[in-house]
């Protein structure tokens, strides 16, 4: 399905924290959304996966406006990966991974035989069959990404949106679980800290600025060493990647940055 | 390419990582087992021992009056239909009530020491029985004691609900912290009241043992309201397990998961004050089951409230009738109320979870 967001706003607390931010996410691309702390990376996502109501514009995901439909028919369509606050309850990975039917299911509807294989497949592609039956929180923390994406993948999503998926995670988990959603084949959108890891595995950056949409693009035309220097306030020399020959980052402060001595 | 992971080997896990598989049907009809001889065991003692053979032929006379004939002592058909077996069924129920809206609380908090009495349930309907207590029920309009508990603790539960409100708004966070002063504030409006009460010392110690829970002086008349209201509610905490098991991993989550989270958690706070307001009316504050009993009962078949509601309803019942015979024998002719055996059970509870974790 396809994303469009036009010419939206979202306000908190009466302050407009994004503002006339307009994007599309074309069905089978991995879009980033890209932007220092506090640019509205994650406001803008709320809003597109129904936790904050837009202050102005719309949000269509495969045509219909996703505030007309109803929030488990919204469910149905966007799976999401957020950061999971840490909870004093425990559930084990199934029963983590089981929750992504809830959109699907009825009141007093019990699994099916279709459910389970449903599960039993997210829990493969994302590796972690081997352990149905652990407390999720005894996971690491790339373990417990994983298991929230198998949950994403349960609810059969036609958009998946993933807040800051990299954050807290080893480099290798960080570089797993990106190859994890390449693989995919699901329309994505995610936020993401690292440029790099943006430039490796988005076909379209959105670089996002104080809650407007500074520039978009392919990668090498977003990170460019003018527009970082602009939204980021440091220095950018690109060049190939020495190993799969993409667009790599290399960062220095700026020399009026830079406390005197 | 790295191979597919090997099949589930739950003997390489730490116990910790690992929570016992216990086969939930056997669990269910070993409690409902448990609750039946709990009742009739219960019935049986007090102030004069009947046997069970007995016991089973006077109730069996009364709910089959054709088939089973009445026994020959009245004074015994007298004990247990009409003073020890509505007292029983009581705890049942409270029990039940107390367990389910534990749950239920935990889950909209997201708080595992939420308990029902959490939202100044108890403070408020502590106020209305002290009302009555003190100024008689003639000033206050003809109202009963239970009514007047029940009208407390609604009109607090509305208050709390509007003082959490920002922004239509109400958190789990705004919630309990507006529970919790309010709870102060009542509990001191019911100091005030014992003190200045007409009648002094006496209105304490009626205030005292309305505060600690008793089932003591059940009648059947006040059984119909609160096994409605629990069968009730309890079912329809079951049909939304779902939206209760999304709701405690976040709000962010169960949004993300279809839940609209703001409307879920109204009709929730609903549907509980309802249940604990109800149970409040009729026997006083009675702490500690609606705390511990979600406790132990997760820790025995998780998390998931498909599993977690219809345990905790037939646990919260043996519980609590095994508690109040404790409370009537230990002190007999002296009756020891309930709540504050479930207080002395509660501390070491709590000292043990400790330990364990």
């Amino acid at each position: 399905m396809k994303l469009e967001v036009n010419d939206v706003a979202v306000a908190i607390a009466s302050r407009r924290i994004v503002n006339e931010v307009s994007l599309e996410v074309v069905p089978g691309e991995i879009v980033g959304l890209i932007g220092p702390n506090g640019s509205g990376k994650s406001t803008l996502l709320r809003a597109i996966y129904r936790l904050l109501k837009p202050a102005a514009g719309y949000v269509h995901l495969g045509g219909n406006d996703v505030w007309k439909l109803s929030a488990r028919e919204s469910a149905r369509r966007t799976g999401v990966v957020v950061q999971e606050t840490p909870s004093d309850f425990d559930f084990t990975v199934a029963e983590v991974v089981e929750m992504g039917r809830t959109p699907h299911k009825g009141m007093l509807e019990a699994d099916n035989a279709r459910d389970t294989q449903i599960i039993a497949d997210a829990l493969a592609r994302v590796r972690m069959n081997a352990f149905v039956e652990r407390s999720f929180n005894t996971l690491s923390g790339g373990e417990k990404q994983r298991v929230l994406v198998a949950r994403a993948l349960v609810q059969e999503p036609k958009l998946l949106v993933l807040d800051e998926p990299t954050n807290h995670l080893d480099i290798r988990y960080q570089l797993e679980i990106l190859n994890l959603v390449r693989t995919l084949g699901i329309t994505t959108l995610v936020t993401l800290h690292d440029l790099n890891l943006a430039a490796a595995y988005c076909s379209r950056l959105y670089l996002l600025a104080d809650g407007h949409i500074a520039t978009s693009g392919a990668p090498e035309e977003v990170l460019t060493p003018a527009w970082i220097r602009a939204v980021y306030e440091v220095d950018a020399v690109s060049a190939p990647h020495p190993v799969t020959g993409k667009l790599h980052l290399v960062f220095t402060a700026l020399a009026d940055n830079l406390v005197s001595t | 390419m790295t191979p597919v992971s090997t099949p589930t080997r739950t003997e390489n896990m730490r116990p910790d990582q690992v929570r016992a598989a216990t086969g939930f049907w056997s669990l269910q009809i070993g409690l409902l087992t448990a609750l039946v001889l709990a009742i009739l065991f219960a019935v049986g003692i007090g102030a004069v021992a009947i046997p069970l053979p007995i016991t089973v032929q006077v109730i069996g006379s009364h709910l089959l009056p054709g088939w089973i004939a009445p026994v020959a002592d009245p004074t015994q058909d007298q004990i247990i239909w009409v003073f020890r077996l509505p007292r029983v069924l009581l705890a049942v129920v409270v029990g039940a009530a107390l367990a389910v809206s534990g749950t239920a609380l935990q889950a909209m908090t997201r708080n595992p020491l939420s308990d029902p009495y959490i939202f100044g349930v108890s403070a408020g309907a502590s106020v209305g029985a002290v009302l009555v207590i003190t100024l008689g029920s003639a000033v206050m309009g003809g109202v009963s004691l239970s009514l007047a508990a029940f009208l407390g603790a609604l009109l607090s539960m509305i208050l709390v609900y509007t003082l959490a409100q920002q922004q239509g708004r109400a958190t789990p966070m705004r919630l309990v912290l507006a529970g919790v002063a309010l709870s102060y504030v009542l509990s001191a409006v019911t100091s005030y009241l014992v003190l200045r009460s007409a009648t002094p010392g006496g209105g304490a110690a009626a205030v005292l043992t309305w505060l600690a829970g008793s089932l003591g002086g059940a009648k059947w008349e006040q059984l119909g309201l609160p096994s409605a209201v629990v069968v009730l509610t309890t079912f329809l905490l079951i049909a939304q397990a779902r939206p209760l098991n999304a709701l405690m991993a976040g709000d962010e989550t169960a949004t993300g998961l279809g839940v609209n989270v703001e409307r879920f958690r109204q009709q929730l706070f609903l549907v509980t004050s309802l249940l604990v307001g109800v149970v409040v009316a009729v026997s006083g504050s009675i702490g500690f089951v609606g705390l511990m009993i979600p406790h132990l009962v997760r820790m025995v078949v998780g998390s998931d409230h498909r599993r977690v509601l219809p345990t905790v309803a037939l646990g919260g019942g043996v519980y609590l009738v095994l508690v109040d015979l404790v409370g009537r024998t230990i002190m007999a002719p002296q009756e020891l109320p309930v709540g504050i055996v479930t207080a002395a059970l509660g501390g070491p509870f709590f000292l043990w979870l400790l330990r364990r974790r």
